[in-house]
């Protein structure tokens, strides 16, 4: 056994992993004693896992690269061994919203760009009736909701900064603030967009899925300098997971890993509408209607869970694209080296070089990622406000 | 310190207790801009408002990611903000999250002048959670003493006992199972609701 452990999260059902690794016993099968704590902040996460109050924590892909790059905050270099999940985010709208882009919608309401470009004819409409503009929240200035957003809707003609209003709205009080009208629509995690539609306040217009084929969501985070001076302890850590990932991602499990998840002192929502996200099948307005998709969240299936440096560029990419970073070499390398393959791998055993190559980004508009010209791959976008 | 040179202080803190007592320590040591906000709808609107120079925010809070969009280059913002610690500041970092607390400042504004601002408000807070935990801890007991009293009605009427025995019956059954005597006359309470 080693000393005990202290891990953050946030009440999301992409935590699933690591909640799992705890509660069905695969971390004390390590060896390891932990104590998941329960937070209400990703600023409170990333400042308890930067001043050492946590070992490890659940969090957003690209606070971890912020950290490193010394973005918005303390620069701490992070080490992120382990992907706790691809996709899992959903854009859900008002009624009222979803009404006026079904109204001005052609082609296919599952078509990211058909909704991006109807909603572009909505911000135009009401820019002329001198209505004010519309406002979609997210959960933090560096977190995938942001980026997936602002991409969604820049490839239809909208520009996030200029024609609506972003912004930042902790997840618990998003479905609250679409309900008063506070913002018109949303971008977060389970279990929130299936929480809006259930009182029928909201309809899941889409699952970023449709606007990202893969797309690293949330990772199991550390500081470089503690992966450095605990290797044994991280290899064990990432081995729970990588367990508790299998054990989640088969069917007949995932009645239990729901019950698990649904917990008070864990998620806190009935177990049916956590299934609902770990089955990707989820209710997607308030008459009932069910959508389906293999790709909804990613837990460990389709070597979800190892890390991709290319996702890392990618990320790093969209802070560029939208004035949070400067562009350069160095800043780039620094991202890429908080994605840690060789972590991952050493951990499980397995030989780097066996490792099939990671499926692409698969973005809805522009060219294909290249993670080697970010500058020409961006200059793509007609959108967006890149530093001098 | 005089009035114009009292940075503006902002408290965003939903419980009116901690704010109040946070408002007086820094009224005390001379702040007097002090502004409390504990509605969270329209949180940025009302700081941008406000225009202040320090905030400080409880740990507990979730809209506490709402101020880290401050930084964010935006329209809505006037004047940069950035957090008070930095890379130097280790210890003030972890003694503030220790505390439960957090503050942000207008970027200019200098060091020195918010060290005091930032000791004042950990100490506030510290004493703080300190009573609330002597008040959760006396409420435990009153509540302890309810049930007891309760336990030692049913002994007396169903074993026909005084109210001293009822007592020694429960005591020297919580210290014979190791339990809390609160816990024996719960389990009291507890069995006779069932066999009503």
């Amino acid at each position: 056994m080693t000393g005990p452990l202290r891990i953050g999260f946030i009440p999301l059902v992409d935590a699933a992993a690591l909640i799992v690794a705890v509660d069905k016993g695969f971390a004390a099968a390590e060896g390891l004693d932990v104590t998941l704590v329960r937070e209400v902040s990703w600023s409170n996460v990333r400042d308890k896992l930067n001043i050492g109050l946590f070992d490890a924590a659940h969090l957003l892909a690209p606070v971890a690269i912020a950290s490193s790059l010394g973005l918005g905050h303390v620069k701490v270099p992070i080490a992120a061994p382990f992907n706790l999940g691809l996709n899992g985010n959903a854009i859900t709208v008002s009624p009222a919203l979803h009404a006026a882009i079904m109204a001005e919608i052609s082609g296919d309401p599952f078509d990211p760009l058909a909704t991006a470009l109807a909603l572009a004819r909505v911000v135009a409409k009401r820019r002329r009736s001198g209505a004010e503009p519309l406002t979609f929240g997210m959960t933090f200035p560096f977190s995938t909701h942001n980026y997936q957003l602002r991409f969604w809707m820049a490839a239809g003609g909208v520009d996030p900064d200029e024609d609506v209003r972003l912004v930042v709205l902790p997840p618990p009080y998003m479905v609250d603030s679409l309900a008063s009208g506070h913002v018109d629509a949303f971008c977060v995690g389970a279990p929130w967009n299936s929480v809006a539609v259930d009182l029928g306040v909201g309809h899941i217009l889409h699952f970023v899925a449709d606007i990202l084929v893969r797309a690293v969501e949330k990772v199991l985070a550390v500081r470089q300098e503690w992966s450095e001076k605990n290797p044994e302890v991280l290899a064990a850590l990432v081995r729970a997971a990588f367990r508790a990932a299998e054990y989640i991602e088969q069917p007949e499990n995932r009645a239990e890993a729901a019950r698990i998840l649904a917990q008070p002192e864990r998620i806190g929502v009935d177990a049916e509408v956590v299934q609902r996200t770990l089955d990707g099948r989820l209710k997607i307005s308030p008459d009932g209607k069910i959508r389906e998709s293999s790709r909804y969240l990613l837990v460990g299936r389709e070597d979800a869970a190892r890390p991709d440096p290319m996702q890392a560029a990618w990320l790093y990419a969209q802070m560029v694209r939208w004035g949070q970073a400067s562009i350069s070499p160095e800043a780039l390398g620094t991202a890429q080296a908080v994605f840690r393959p060789d972590l991952y791998d050493a951990a499980l055993g397995r030989e780097e070089t066996l490792t099939e190559t990671p499926g692409a980004i698969g973005a809805f508009a522009g060219p294909p990622f290249d993670a080697d010209d970010i500058a020409g791959h961006l200059a793509a976008f007609e959108i967006g406000r890149p530093k001098p | 310190m005089g009035a114009e040179s009292s940075p503006k202080i902002v408290i965003v803190d939903e419980s009116p207790i901690r704010a109040a007592v946070l408002e007086e320590g820094l009224r005390e040591a001379g702040f007097t801009g002090v502004v409390h906000i504990s509605e969270m709808q329209s949180l940025l609107a009302r700081i941008y408002t406000l225009d202040p120079d320090v905030i400080l925010i409880d740990l507990e809070n979730p809209s506490r990611d709402v101020l880290e969009q401050m930084f964010q280059v935006s329209r809505a913002v006037r004047r940069p903000i950035a957090m008070f610690v930095d890379q130097s500041d280790a210890a003030s970092i972890q003694a503030s999250v220790d505390a439960g607390v957090s503050a942000y400042i207008v970027d200019g504004l200098k060091k020195e002048r918010i060290k005091p601002i930032l000791d004042l408000c950990i100490s506030r807070f510290n004493a703080f959670a300190k009573l609330q935990d002597e008040l959760d801890r006396t409420k435990s007991a009153l509540e302890d003493r309810k049930v007891i009293d309760r336990a030692k009605g049913i002994l007396m009427k169903l074993k026909g006992l005084t109210e001293d025995e009822a007592y020694v019956l429960l005591r020297s059954t919580a210290m014979r199972e190791k339990k809390k005597i609160g816990e024996i006359a719960q389990s009291i309470l507890t069995a006779s609701e069932m066999l009503k």
